[in-house]
């Protein structure tokens, strides 16, 4: 199982990404769903409830077009950014598409980052992390008819 | 908002379970015990993630069961201060507007940390934002079911363990006694009072 772990100071616990609780939580129902038995005891209950409403959760997340490939392809181009453990996590489980959201997850952003710098992190977050196939073809789709009315 | 906590507990298996693998019955009795349960000061427990060490199981006389010690780790819902996190309205009331997360529910953003200046109407029980712009006030009203994107700014986790009979509050404390069993065992505290907060649809350019 990859790890991605962002490991925190504090506590016993290291942050976990979307994604990797996505996959885990896919892998542990196929699992139950093959091997068949016990699914439906008193006991397995409440683990069926938060599985699956977990699940419904981050399944509308940017997290389910991500990939170990692309995490990794992610924390590598973050590597100049300077960034948190915490801000990078924010922006792999968000992938903010707008200055606004960039300042929201980064802390002090307006002290340590410039205009073009927030412009840049734009430019990797969407070029690295999938969106929604669907809305992404709709939108090269839109800018593909304006040029074509552009008179020359 | 996740995080994988390291942990360690005896876990007993009844005699029924022996002819299971060790590593499985561990795991449904740990998953049984923790899913879906707030553990005092360390979250909402969602699932195991991994057995890192066993050790030697024992059997007590008197007991048919065995006792092993497990060490492992488990994946917790404890979203970071500041961290912020996108979930739906799930109504309002004086104390604030109510937000869930579907696996989660008991998350409020009071009224000082919506965007300011706020109303509460009564009427239709719902906040409102009255935003303000050149033409005079915009009303822009915080309804069920829409998605809303929030900082997490506090959170509190309070004993729900059972404290015993206590004879000298019987009397007076009837009602109170309610309201404590009502209580939530992990509460989180928002605010959406930033730009880029609030409703999803107060921040789209579409």
């Amino acid at each position: 199982m990859h790890n991605f772990l962002f490991s925190r100071k504090d506590a016993n616990a290291a942050l976990l990404s979307n994604f990797e609780v996505f996959q885990l939580l896919t892998d542990l129902k196929q699992q139950r769903k093959d091997s068949g038995k016990h699914k439906q005891s008193s006991g397995q209950q409440n683990l069926n409830t938060i599985m699956y409403e977990t699940l419904k959760y981050i399944s509308k997340t940017p997290c389910r077009f991500q990939s170990p490939e692309i995490v990794r392809d992610f924390l590598i181009a973050m590597k100049g950014h300077k960034l948190t453990k915490a801000e990078k996590l924010q922006l792999l489980n968000h992938r903010p598409m707008t200055a606004v959201e960039i300042q929201l997850m980064v802390e002090e952003s307006e002290e340590r980052l410039t205009e073009e710098q927030i412009e840049s992190l734009l430019q990797t977050v969407s070029s690295v992390l999938p969106g929604n196939p669907a809305e992404e073809l709709q939108k090269q789709a839109t800018t593909a008819a304006e040029e074509d009315d552009d008179p020359e | 908002m996740f995080v994988l906590v390291e942990m360690m507990d005896t876990v007993r298996i009844p005699p029924w379970q022996f002819e299971m693998k060790l590593n499985d019955s561990i795991a449904e009795e740990l998953n049984k015990k923790l899913a879906n349960k707030v553990v005092y000061n360390v979250g909402l427990c969602i699932c195991l993630y991994d057995i890192t060490k066993l050790e030697d199981s024992y059997i007590f006389p008197g007991d048919g069961a065995s006792h092993t010690k497990v060490h492992f780790r488990y994946v917790v819902f404890h979203p970071f201060l500041d961290e912020i996190l996108i979930g739906e309205i799930k109504g309002c009331s004086q104390d604030g507007v109510h937000v869930s997360l579907g696996f989660f529910d008991d998350i409020v953003i009071p009224p000082e940390s919506l965007q300011q200046p706020a109303k509460f109407d009564e009427a239709e029980q719902v906040w409102v934002w009255e935003y303000e712009t050149e033409e005079g006030a915009h009303d822009l009203y915080m309804d069920t079911g829409e998605e809303i994107r929030f900082r997490i700014v506090d959170e509190s986790f309070v004993d729900t363990s059972p404290t015993g009979p206590s004879s000298t509050e019987a009397s007076t404390s009837g009602a109170t006694e309610e309201v404590q069993k009502k209580e939530a065992p992990y509460t989180l505290v928002g605010s959406i009072s930033e730009p880029g907060l609030g409703l999803l649809s107060w921040w789209t350019n579409s």
